[in-house]
């Protein structure tokens, strides 16, 4: 089945970054906004799929070398550290710490360890749905 | 944690780090990084002695589940200390002896010393832990272990079907013995076993006392392979042989022995415990020692008489308890019973242990271990003769080895028995001495066979597969060691009396004891002419006799039908099991998706349906609804078109697109009830989902509408509507009650206050209810793999790996 998708392939590269960026943008937002690490890392995933869909399984293999199933591994490991680091401080497993800071360009900006805990969440998200994706798609 | 527990947990740390030295320094037999660990284990416990001497105690807890009364409290007594010795003592030797036994460029060393260790600290957890559950817990572990370490040599058919059988009976015992310390800590409200001891006059009268003892002692008999329970010992046989003389002579299996020793306090005033442990202990030592003679592997012959020598001490505790029904203690000739039993412990570990370590040098040396092949090695093996000499010896009772004593000892307390007015033992009293007397002659029988067989008679190397030779230095060491027990222990007994011997008899019988006084222990050789003495001449004559005449009337064993044995039964039992359940799996496990999702449906409208059906849930309330307007009456349009089409579409693509429409428009609702996050997630699943069904689009079979029967499409239309009812049915019911205040009053106060976040649902997810994405995206990694495995990992069809052929 050859077909010719100039159209779709020159979209779906220019999108592709409008919808990393997105994502980049909610998971950042999530603590207080509508996004989290969640919506984050289904919408990388989607951006990932888009291109999947645009080219083939080899191109977007080329692209991102990544063992997305290691990308699970270490997703997990940063949300358990998050939890598991409030043990350090002697403060019950679990336990968020968060403050305010003044910093250059960004002004006001809250610093919270759920952004770690978070991110674990994101990258265990993309994990998971690429593992899945590739491994169907691989498969025939 | 106190010293004692990290001693407890030493193994386990160190078996963690046996792999790295395998790696890191393979040119050192990992064995000797692991024989320091038993060795400081052992020094370290010698310091306890003082106290235990005194039959005083030790006792650390650490705090484990306490909101459940469950500690990790470790309790060093004499009985303990005695068994602490062995483990670490004999484990120091065993681990010696496999440096030289096992070659470090053949054998995946790190698998046996991991597991070894496991097994030590399973062991050392076993004997001192003071509460149940831990107890339970180490006990599991060394099933394990032991499971592990037979099935060692993985690729021998018979080290797998030993390793499973000791695994199933053990832990059926295991299991039934959780069972009786359930039913002990609810009569005595307590884990703690010393707790339950104080309380056993209250216990002895409850209910459920005997129920508690029976499933007690089924955990103890399976472990220390009594009648019935003993076939798993014999095919554990298949471990290499350090394990054997580790775990199936000196240690594991005498776990069973000491359950028994260490509930004694509590149980033994009953007739039962008197009758059954007595009577089984008893029996299986005459039934083992029979069975023994007719072995015809040399570590065969061991099995049986490690069963055997099991059931003699297991006998004497059993006759022991009748002490705890007479006061004074000068005259209180059954605790002489107790003594026995804790000696012949002692005795049994060091012959045993350097006899499985002589059969471990033959078969190394000679490449067999069938005594049909064997014979004349004395000349080439003197070392290894000398110690065979002195362990069958010690075995069947002759002196001036240890064997002997503690053999006269038994002997002796089974004649006193006859005098005993307790538990209607009168009428039976004479089948005691009997049925010992001729368990001894056939002991006597085996161990000659054992000496004989192998290093006398004709020498037949064109039937040896190497040329014999006198073992290495390395591999004699331990055997040497444990050989100059026999004969210490022998001259010296008293070496023991009141070291470790009356410490362990005490904890074993501590209410008979008056405070600050002691057992009474002294042992020697000459009695006099005695009943026992000369019951074991009688054995030493019957059973040289009989030995000579062995080939006339060995044709006695061919009468015992092969159909009728346990192992058949074990046999026949677990292929039925397999079968049934084979045939009840495959009558509903059809190979299709949609027949498992017509189960799932099915339950689920059934549970479902019935709880609200028994519990009147259902209610309908509208008072609290909002109106409904344009928008919510178009979505809603929208969905049911979207959802017809998936059921009448031509082309499977159009199903797709149509589910991802339904999927978008339930999105869109979330949109109108202002719930952005959910309404953004529910868009990026969707969309995700629908790739992947596009993705899966290729595998599917073309569709057709009209392959399947009428039938089949009602059933499946009814269980859909049934499943939209129902769901249905709930939301308005959930909608309608309101049992409890919302949680959400919480969540407005404390988002911003306490996790110093604006947006709600985010907050909720990665700081209120973390722990539940913790473990969401746990499941979903562990979904992943799953995936990645059964579609990477497919087994070929027909290949030689399915495991059910």
């Amino acid at each position: 089945m050859k077909t010719n998708d100039v159209i779709f392939q020159t979209v779906a590269k220019i999108v592709f970054f409008m919808i990393i960026f997105f994502a980049i943008h909610l998971f950042f937002a999530g603590h207080y906004y509508p996004g989290g690490g969640f919506v984050g890392g289904l919408l990388t995933s989607g951006a990932i799929v888009l291109l999947l869909l645009a080219f083939d399984m080899k191109t977007v293999r080329r692209g991102f070398p990544v063992d997305f199933k290691w990308l699970t591994a270490l997703g997990l490991l940063f949300s358990v550290g998050t939890a598991a680091g409030s043990l350090i401080f002697n403060v019950p497993f679990f336990t968020h710490a968060y403050d305010y800071f003044q910093l250059p360009l960004f002004g006001k900006t809250s610093l919270h360890t759920a952004m770690l805990f978070d991110l674990g969440v994101y990258l265990v998200v993309i994990g998971v749905t690429m593992t899945i994706i590739q491994t169907i798609g691989e498969s025939e | 944690m106190s010293l004692l527990h990290w001693a407890i947990l030493a193994p386990f740390i160190m078996a963690v780090f046996v792999p790295f030295l395998r790696k890191k320094a393979a040119s050192i037999h990992t064995g000797w990084f692991v024989l320091i660990l038993p060795v400081v284990l052992f020094s370290t416990f010698l310091q306890y002695f003082p106290v235990t001497m005194n039959n005083g105690s030790v006792s650390e807890t650490a705090a484990w589940i306490p909101s459940l009364g469950i500690d990790f409290t470790a309790y060093v007594d004499g009985l303990s200390l005695l068994f602490v010795l062995l483990i670490t003592g004999i484990g120091a030797l065993v681990v010696l002896y496999s440096i030289f036994y096992l070659s470090k460029t053949k054998e995946s060393l790190h698998h046996f010393y991991v597991y070894l260790l496991m097994f030590m600290g399973a062991m050392l957890g076993v004997v001192l832990s003071d509460n149940v559950i831990t107890l339970y817990m180490f006990w599991e572990f060394t099933s394990i272990s032991s499971f592990l370490l037979i099935a060692y040599w993985y690729d021998r058919d018979r080290s797998r079907y030993g390793a499973l059988k000791s695994m199933l009976i053990t832990v059926f015992g295991g299991l039934m013995m959780l069972g009786g310390f359930l039913v002990l800590s609810i009569m005595g409200n307590t884990f703690s076993i010393r707790e339950l001891a104080a309380q056993a006059p209250e216990l002895n009268d409850h209910p459920l006392f005997l129920l508690a003892m029976i499933l007690v002692l089924l955990g103890a008999f399976t472990k220390s392979a009594q009648f019935p329970f003993y076939i798993w010992l014999p095919d554990a046989m298949e471990a290499p042989t350090p394990v054997s003389a580790y775990l199936h002579s000196a240690t594991m299996v005498k776990a069973g022995i000491y359950l028994v020793a260490r509930f004694s306090p509590i149980f033994a005033f009953s007739g039962y415990w008197f009758w059954i442990v007595g009577a089984v202990g008893l029996f299986t030592m005459a039934w083992a020692s029979f069975n023994a003679v007719k072995q015809t592997d040399l570590k065969g012959i061991l099995a049986f008489s490690t069963v055997s020598q099991l059931g003699l001490i297991m006998s004497l505790l059993g006759i022991g308890a009748a002490s705890l029904h007479f006061d004074a203690l000068d005259d209180n000739i059954y605790t002489a019973a107790v003594i026995a039993a804790v000696f012949h412990l002692i005795n049994h570990a060091t012959f045993k242990g350097s006899l499985f370590m002589v059969v471990g040098i033959i078969d190394h040396e000679t490449g067999t271990r069938d005594i049909r092949k064997l014979g004349g090695l004395m000349s080439l093996m003197p070392i290894t003769f000398t110690l065979s000499v002195i362990g069958a010896f010690s075995m069947a009772g002759l002196p001036p080895f240890n064997g002997f004593l503690s053999k006269e000892m038994f002997l002796l307390s089974m004649i006193q028995l006859m005098e005993l007015n307790l538990f209607n033992v009168e009428s039976w009293a004479l089948l005691f001495p009997v049925l010992a007397w001729v368990g001894s002659v056939f002991t006597f029988i085996y161990s000659m066979m054992i000496v004989f067989k192998v290093f006398t008679g004709k020498f037949q190397p064109e039937k040896l597969d190497k040329k014999p030779h006198e073992a290495p230095l390395g591999m004699l060491i331990s055997p040497i060691v444990l050989a100059l027990l026999v004969v210490v222990f022998g001259l010296f007994p008293n070496l023991l009396s009141y070291s470790l011997i009356q410490p362990a008899a005490a904890a074993i019988v501590p209410s008979i004891i008056p405070p600050g006084e002691q057992l009474y222990v002294n042992i020697y050789f000459w009695h006099g002419i005695t009943p026992e003495l000369l019951m074991t001449i009688g054995v030493i004559i019957v059973g040289l006799l009989l030995y000579k005449w062995l080939p006339k009337w060995m044709g006695v064993y061919d009468y015992f039908p092969g159909k009728v044995t346990l192992n058949h039964f074990y046999n026949a039992s677990l292929y039925a099991a397999e079968r049934g359940s084979n045939s009840i799996t495959n009558a509903y496990m059809t190979g299709f998706i949609r027949s498992y999702l017509v189960y799932i449906f099915a339950f689920f409208i059934a549970a479902l349906g019935f709880t609200m059906w028994a519990k009147e849930a259902f209610t309908f309330d509208a008072s609290a609804a909002a109106p409904i307007n344009f928008y919510e009456v178009a979505l809603v349009l929208v969905l049911i078109a979207a959802t017809l089409t998936i059921l009448f579409a031509k082309s499977r693509l159009t199903s797709i697109i149509s589910l991802g429409a339904v999927g978008y428009t339930v999105s869109l609702f979330f949109v109108i009830f202002r719930a952005p996050d959910l309404a953004l997630t529910q868009l990026v699943i969707e969309t995700v989902s629908t790739a992947l069904f596009l993705l899966c689009f290729y595998h599917l079979p073309k569709l057709s509408r009209h392959e399947e029967r009428r039938r089949f499409q009602v059933g499946n239309a009814i269980i859909a509507a049934g499943v939209g009812m129902i769901v249905t049915l709930i939301g308005i019911s959930a909608h309608s009650s309101k049992f409890f205040d919302s949680i959400n009053a919480y969540y407005i106060e404390n988002t911003y206050t306490k996790a110093g976040g604006e947006n709600m649902v985010n907050v909720i997810l990665v700081d209120f209810r973390g722990f539940d994405t913790l473990f969401e995206i746990a499941v979903l990694s562990v979904a992943a793999l799953g995936i990645y495995g059964l579609i990477k990992l497919r087994l070929e069809k027909g290949g030689e790996t399915n495991e059910n052929e």
